[in-house]
């Protein structure tokens, strides 16, 4: 019990900014509770640093390096090559923007989508709850792979669209179009992560204290009036969270591009993928692996901040 | 019906959520510019009803009127009413003008008469220069007044409060209660308050409604409540009662003799229909009716009891006097320190209770 | 307007409607799988002229099929134990100690959720190949596990969380040790969190194809498999109709193990 006295005298002398950093350590040890909680946590970070961390730490220093060879023979000479002739490159700079749109318009469309579904499930279902979040969120959790081979059986030459069309006597030849450009890449990202995106929206709704909207009501908004003037705002932290969450994986996605995207569809990924299989080059890969992450990072970041800023009253 | 004069007209209004009946069949008017209370126990139906009035419930059955309009269609933001929530419901995301200014937006006045009616609010609720304020830098009792003001830019015909005051401590409550009486009668609008606390609705109300079990017990000014309830159950949720089982002897000239277990054989007037010879009633009187000495007083009734124990509150004091018959002791509150001598009375002594005409009421009995 | 609904909850025809397409258009693409591995032709073709069930028995008889399903159940048994049990002790951690730093730290342990899958495979396989390793079922494992460590723990932390420490107390005042009240008091009472973490996991690592397509050594798992028969057209059905199992038993599998875990505050 000492301890935990010790230690909340600790805190709450000069708790946060302008502590010296040996004071912090010091008190560290003493206060067992954070000793202690540190001890369980340290199994997962060790794994954690091995796993992601180090990975990462050494996919920077390849990226610096040359592969030598199909031996995976690296000359450690530093260098920017990677760099400027990679990422410099046209390929990469187009498939660079192109990706970054795709997942823009994912994100963009799959926000818009989701959060009337979020606002439905928030404030009109009573009874039984949980299964309408189970239910409209659980398609994320089965495979990625065939979510997204079923809208190459849907959007294909022979697929239901076309067949369909056809059967139905619409059309006589096949629609080309459906399959196989970045249209499609589009559709078929914001299908498979509708689900995801529903969740952090549906949270902050959630959370909406309902007296807000019946004094906002009482004032004498109308229910569009309304949703513009109190849910939507009080709502954005959680939009703002699932945009994020929905731009940062897209842009790297693989799978999807290779199935449906044809060539005019092959995002950034792709190219990553190709560095470390059939053009054998490995640090080139690491170097558009780490300026992909850097550009998405920097994205996100300012996204997050712009919101933060116009957002910074809610509670 | 139709020709209710009343500003606000509650006709026999009933609220059922599935089995349970949250109002039965209320039926009350309201003229215009009055300070009406609901008041009882949580559960009661005042909240209920006041919803209703809002907008936010419709009646299951029953019909409500203000100024002669029916509302039964009209959705609650198109209502002449306005409201002050329990939790204030501020707006987080807004600040303090723009709370206050939110029900102005259709009204669409220019920047400069907006400024203008929103520092004029802020005045009125002794808020001045809070405009930039953030919500989340308020404390309770400023965000009630931010609540308040928010309704009452928009000048409504009707203001309902909701337990305005009931996350306020005492002290902030009571200072809240003059300024709220002062606020409704220089605006002068209807306002239709629902609190829980007895005491701020005699306080604060021109008239009051008891309500216990969806039912209204007894509708009156604050003086009529306490100084003739009409049943038990108001009385006894009105401050402090000494109840007495008694039965009616006879009745004569309007009084009636009555029999308590007690106060002895007494006389009350018989005013009532439930007065009749036999009738079991019950007797109660208030603590600070009754007066409490060492010599037994021959000029008013009296009845012999022994002091069972006291408590000195400063600028008054109550006893507990067991008598015979009565099972629970007698609370007699005296102003001042008591009666001649303190000193002389301790617990066990014999004292005499007194009252005066008038001071015992009559109630059906339970 | 005489409605036994308050104002503010009233129904909205129009979103109703909207959420029901909402949660056709999740999914009704998803059900054209299950339904083509009923068709006889080997094209995806509407209208379906013959219905069999001969993809199935074939699939039943695919040795390299089973064998990769084999693999998958082994990588998946391992990753959700593993990842559970890290996910347990990290999730008491956040959740029952004062721990300076704890919002990075677990922003570090959620971040797999959030990077890419072939940023995750790519830096793996360039510790893999530095370490000397040869990929594997193994290392395809380790992915796994750093993948479904955020899961195991954001199920565990909400189960956590709604658990009363004064349980815990209790025991240790009525005599008990660390180690014997978590096993006595706090994992009985987490228990559905832990099933449901297995059982989440599991799936996750059952269904995940990117990092198992970097770091799989020859032995695929079924995602790789069924990837690899993508590229022939007359085996396409049998894999419609291992995707359809799939599909439906992880359905059913992760229904169960969010219902275990459900806030019921309705």
């Amino acid at each position: 019990m000492s301890e935990r006295a010790a230690s909340a005298a600790s805190d709450a002398d000069g708790a946060g900014v302008g502590r010296s950093w040996r004071r912090k350590v010091r008190s560290f040890f003493h206060s067992s509770e954070g000793f202690r909680g540190y001890t369980l946590l340290s199994p997962t970070l060790v794994v954690m640093l091995f796993s992601m961390c180090v990975p990462f730490a050494m996919m920077v220093v390849l990226s610096f390096w040359t592969q030598t060879g199909y031996d995976l023979n690296f000359d450690t000479a530093f260098t920017l090559d990677n760099y400027t002739k990679v990422v410099g490159g046209e390929v990469y700079n187009k498939l660079l923007v192109r990706s970054l749109w795709i997942s823009a318009f994912c994100t963009f469309a799959t926000v818009i989508i989701s959060y009337p579904m979020a606002y439905y499930v928030a404030f009109h279902v009573h009874r039984r709850k949980v299964v309408w979040i189970i239910l409209m969120t659980l398609p994320f959790w089965t495979s990625y792979l065939l979510r997204v081979f079923t809208w190459k059986v849907i959007l294909g030459f022979n697929g239901v669209i076309n067949s369909g069309l056809i059967w139905l006597g619409v059309i006589d030849q096949p629609l080309e179009f459906l399959l196989y450009n970045p249209a499609a890449v589009v559709i078929t990202l914001t299908h498979a992560w509708a689900a995801f995106a529903i969740l952090p929206i549906y949270v902050s709704l959630e959370k909406i204290d309902r007296s807000l909207l019946e004094a906002a009501t009482d004032l004498g908004d109308g229910p569009v009036a309304r949703f513009f003037r109190v849910t939507l705002p009080l709502s954005l932290p959680g939009v703002i969270a699932a945009s994020v969450l929905i731009f940062v994986p897209t842009v790297g996605d693989y799978v999807t591009p290779a199935l449906v995207g044809g060539p005019d569809g092959l995002m950034l990924a792709n190219l990553i993928q190709a560095h470390f299989g059939v053009i054998n080059n490995w640090p080139g890969g690491s170097a558009l692996a780490i300026v992909m992450m850097i550009v998405v990072g920097i994205i996100a970041l300012i996204y997050i901040g712009v919101t933060r800023l116009a957002t910074r009253n809610i509670a | 019906m139709s020709t209710n004069q009343a500003f606000i007209s509650i006709d026999c209004v009933s609220k059922h959520f599935g089995e349970v009946v949250a109002v039965d069949n209320v039926s009350i008017d309201i003229p215009a510019g009055e300070f009406f209370s609901l008041l009882g126990p949580s559960g009661c139906g005042k909240t209920t009803l006041l919803r209703m009035l809002a907008g936010f419930e419709s009646p299951t059955s029953g019909e409500i009127h203000i100024d002669g309009n029916p509302m039964s269609e009209i959705p609650p933001h198109r209502r002449p009413t306005n409201m002050v929530f329990q939790n204030y419901a501020i707006f987080p995301h807004l600040n303090v003008a723009d709370n206050i200014a939110y029900g102005l937006r259709k009204e669409k006045l220019g920047k400069a008469e907006r400024t203008r009616r929103v520092d004029e609010a802020l005045e009125m609720v002794k808020l001045p220069g809070y405009g930039k304020r953030r919500a989340n830098e308020l404390s309770g009792g400023q965000q009630q007044r931010v609540a308040l003001a928010r309704a009452l830019i928009k000048r409504p015909m009707v203001l309902l409060l909701d337990e305005p005051l009931g996350a306020l401590d005492k002290k902030l409550r009571e200072e809240m209660q003059l300024e709220l009486r002062a606020l409704q009668e220089s605006v002068g609008i209807t306002f239709i308050f629902v609190t829980h606390d007895q005491e701020e609705a005699l306080t604060l109300s021109d008239r009051v409604a008891v309500m216990a079990r969806g039912d209204v017990l007894q509708m009156a000014s604050p003086h009529e409540l306490y100084n003739r309830p009409v049943n038990v159950e108001v009385a006894d949720f009105i401050g402090q009662m000494n109840f007495f089982d008694a039965q009616v002897i006879e009745v004569q000239d309007h009084m009636a003799v009555v029999d308590t277990q007690g106060l002895g054989k007494v006389q009350v007037p018989a005013a009532a229909e439930f007065i009749r010879k036999d009738a079991k009633v019950v007797v109660a009187v208030r603590p600070e009716k009754m007066e409490l000495t060492s010599q037994p007083d021959s000029q008013n009734n009296c009845v012999r009891g022994e002091l069972a124990t006291s408590a000195y509150l400063g600028n008054r004091s109550h006893y507990f006097v067991t008598v015979e018959g009565s099972e629970n002791p007698i609370e007699v509150a005296s102003q001042g320190s008591g009666p001649e001598s303190d000193q002389t009375l301790r617990r066990g002594s014999e004292v005499w209770l007194s009252w005066a005409e008038g001071a015992l009421v009559l109630l059906p009995a339970t | 307007m005489r409605k036994n609904v308050p104002y503010i909850e009233r129904p909205n025809r129009p979103l109703f409607l909207y959420a029901v397409l909402f949660l056709a258009f999740l999914y009704i693409p998803v059900l054209f799988l299950p339904l083509f591995s009923f068709n006889a032709s080997i094209y995806i073709a509407f209208p379906i002229e013959n219905w069999t069930l001969r993809w199935y028995r074939e699939m039943l008889e695919n040795e390299p099929l089973f064998a990769a399903l084999m693999n998958s159940v082994r990588v998946g048994a391992v990753t959700s134990v593993l990842a559970t049990f890290l996910g347990i002790f990290s999730a008491k951690a956040v959740t029952r100690y004062q721990i300076p730093g704890k919002n990075p730290i677990v922003a570090v342990i959620m971040a797999p959720l959030v990077i890419p899958g072939i940023i995750l495979g790519v830096a793996l396989l360039i510790l893999l190949n530095y370490a000397g390793m040869s990929l594997s079922l193994y290392t395809v494992a380790l992915g796994h596990i750093l993948l479904c460590v955020p899961f195991a723990m954001a199920t565990l932390m909400s189960r956590f969380e709604g658990f009363d420490k004064s349980m815990e107390e209790a025991s240790a005042d009525l005599g008990e040790n660390a180690w014997w009240t978590f096993w006595r008091v706090t994992l009985p009472t987490v228990f559905p969190g832990v099933l449901a973490s297995v059982l989440l996991c599991f799936t996750v690592s059952f269904d995940e194809f990117i990092l198992a397509f970097f770091l799989g050594g020859t032995d695929p798992t079924l995602p790789l498999y069924m990837w690899a028969q993508l590229r022939f057209p007359n085996r396409l059905p049998s894999v419609l109709a291992m995707g359809a199992c799939i599909l439906v038993i992880s359905f059913f599998v992760v229904f169960f193990s969010q219902w275990l875990v459900r806030h019921d505050r309705d």
